[in-house]
């Protein structure tokens, strides 16, 4: 029984960080950074050994009963394949984003005030990831969004204010949508416990409401996610953040706020029906469309980032919304790789802001003779997000491309490569400006960035290079578990309940 | 049934604010109207015709009780609405700090 305590402290360790830190950090120096360090650390060693632990077992499912109440009563902790594969997604990335952010951060004032609010948003997406119970989903989904409100915010210049009011608002509608649906849902199963409803859904006849329930989750997790319809947000909030914040924005907030929550109450409370598939796979190719056509005709680097995210994020909703084995191994393949090299091209603009001070692709160029070392991760990046071949981002496009094939829609697979095509137009665009041409005088005197901040770019650039290993069988567990999850549908309730009973 | 149809009603209002008035503390006040809604909702749906409080006693049988978990779930409901409604305020003080002006037509230095 000691090995399913691990799970709670996915919450407890950057809750506890974010109590301690303003506590103490403008008494004891260096506090702040400190802690942050430690969690961050802790919570991607445990991440990993949950993956192992996980793999150790037969049934692969382990449940953690709050308080000792069994599930339709009390809430349940769920840590499945699912839920490892994203903790060890965001806890990855964000120990990278938080050894950049030690150095970054000097950038602006009150560190300490920072390193809480991100706390705070770790620890709501490891709440959202791993717990069992609907409600308690919405409040971690809460804590998140309002420590990424206030983050946004963080500079307190004009732009980032309307940015992040903007963000909030529509961030708080689409909070209300997804409230009012798990009212409707607890209305009508009374029950909030995620496999006791997807049990108790099972059994009614002639669920209209369900249907209308899953129009309100597509809108409000649809937002959060940044899907097309809904994505007038994501171009303003992102840039407008501090660089270490955007990578977490763009890397890791919209995937599990969004393309999580999506799917598990999708897939594995209300059901997938064919028609729920259609609609995410129209979304996700017209998200891929519109996004990259965007970003084509921007010259800020982060907003032109911003426009890709939007463009990748279809990516992972076509593939999981093809509904097939291979679909949804390639979606979610993708949905880790675009986590890694978002980040990593984030933090490269960070680090290219740090030292110039300006992000304008009109103002820069020549910079590889200045910074060789972003030079190199960047252009790491830039071929794996455009998919070339002997990095990860080639993988998953190829499975999600496959997978359009195999099931006959030669529309969307079109869409994939046409889409992919105008992203390698787009970050030559950005490698040019930025990387190759005469050096200006005024930039003659700039420094690579400092090491840590080197160190965690490279440290991601390694993930890109090595991420097309995950295929191989030996590792293949890791996402083959995740997407095993999403394809057994409302099976997961009677999994969730054995576990919890033993 | 009447209560559910204004439920909603109250909640297109909310909606209205937000997305048709052009000053930031009106859209507040929508945010906050959709969040009166939705909560009213909620506890709406724990009700029961004639029921009592939800307090066990002994000589008391477990007939017409209301739902008890609604209000619980509304109660932290009402706190991330608050927890949402300060952030949002403070955030429009300091956008009247930047812009001089509440308008949102005047609020327009993200573009593309």
């Amino acid at each position: 029984m000691k090995t399913v305590n691990i799970i709670p402290l996915f919450v407890i360790i950057p809750l506890t960080a974010a109590f301690l830190i303003p506590l103490l950090g403008r008494l004891v120096k260096r506090f702040s950074e400190f802690a942050v360090f430690l969690s961050c650390a802790m919570l991607l060693y445990l991440s990993l050994h949950a993956r192992i632990l996980l793999n150790s077992l037969t049934d692969k499912i382990l449940v953690y009963k709050v308080g000792g109440w069994v599930p339709p009563f009390g809430i349940a902790m769920v840590l499945d394949g699912l839920s490892s594969f994203m903790l060890v997604t965001v806890n990855l990335v964000t120990f990278c984003v938080a050894v950049y952010s030690l150095k970054y951060m000097n950038k602006y004032t009150d560190k300490p005030k920072f390193f809480t609010l991100f706390s705070l948003m770790l620890c709501g997406m490891n709440g959202v990831i791993i717990t069992g119970d609907l409600f308690n989903l919405f409040v971690f989904l809460e804590i998140a969004s309002i420590a990424s409100y206030a983050l946004v915010a963080f500079g307190t210049e004009a732009e980032e204010l309307e940015a992040s009011f903007k963000y909030a608002i529509m961030g708080s509608v689409a909070s209300s949508f997804i409230f009012i649906g798990i009212a409707f849902l607890y209305g009508f199963t009374s029950t909030l416990n995620m496999a006791d409803m997807a049990r108790v859904l099972s059994f009614k006849q002639n669920a209209y409401l369900v249907h209308f329930v899953g129009v309100l989750f597509l809108m409000g997790f649809g937002l959060k996610a940044a899907l097309v319809p809904f994505h007038a947000w994501l171009p303003d909030a992102h840039p407008s953040a501090p660089a270490s914040i955007s990578a977490m924005l763009s890397g890791i907030l919209i995937k599990t706020l969004g393309i999580y929550a999506l799917a598990r109450v999708f897939f594995n409370i209300i059901g997938s029906t064919q028609n729920y598939l259609s609609v995410l796979m129209f979304l996700g190719a017209l998200s891929m469309l519109v996004g990259v056509i965007l970003a084509l005709s921007q010259w800020d680097l982060k907003r032109l980032l911003a426009y890709h995210s939007i463009s990748q994020i279809g990516y992972v909703v076509l593939g999981i919304g093809l509904g097939t084995p291979l679909g949804i191994l390639g979606g979610l393949f993708h949905l880790f790789n675009h986590s890694v090299f978002k980040s990593l091209l984030f933090l490269n603009s960070g680090s290219i802001d740090y030292a110039l001070d300006t992000r304008d692709l009109r103002e820069t160029g020549g910079l590889a003779k200045v910074m060789p070392i972003t030079a190199k991760t960047n252009l790491i990046a830039s071929m794996s997000i455009a998919g070339i071949p002997p990095f990860n981002g080639f993988f998953s496009k190829l499975l999600i491309i496959f997978a359009c094939v195999q099931k006959g829609y030669f529309g969307y697979a079109s869409c994939a490569i046409i889409a992919s095509i105008l992203t390698l137009a787009s970050f030559t665009k950005v490698q040019k400006f930025l990387f190759s041409g005469e050096l200006k005088d005024k930039f003659k005197e700039v420094k690579e960035a400092p090491w840590s901040m080197v160190i965690s770019t490279v440290c991601l650039a390694i993930v890109c290079l090595l991420g097309g290993l995950l295929l191989l069988t030996s590792l293949q567990s890791f996402m083959g578990d995740a997407a095993d999850v999403l394809l057994k549908g409302t099976a997961y309730a009677k999994d969730v309940i054995e576990a919890a009973l033993r | 049934m009447i209560l559910y149809l204004l439920c909603i009603v109250l909640f297109s209002i909310g909606l209205y604010g937000v997305l048709r008035k052009r000053n930031l503390v009106k859209i507040i006040i929508g945010l906050g109207i959709i969040e009166y809604s939705m909560n009213l909702f909620f506890v709406l749906l724990g009700y029961r015709f004639q029921g009592r409080a939800p307090i066990d006693a002994q000589d008391q049988a477990i007939l017409t009780m209301v739902d008890p978990l609604p209000q619980a779930l509304v109660l932290t409901s009402i706190v991330i609405g608050l927890g949402v409604m300060a952030l949002v305020i403070s955030i429009a003080i300091r956008i009247y700090e930047k812009y001089g002006t509440f308008d949102i037509t005047k609020i327009k230095k993200l573009k593309g």
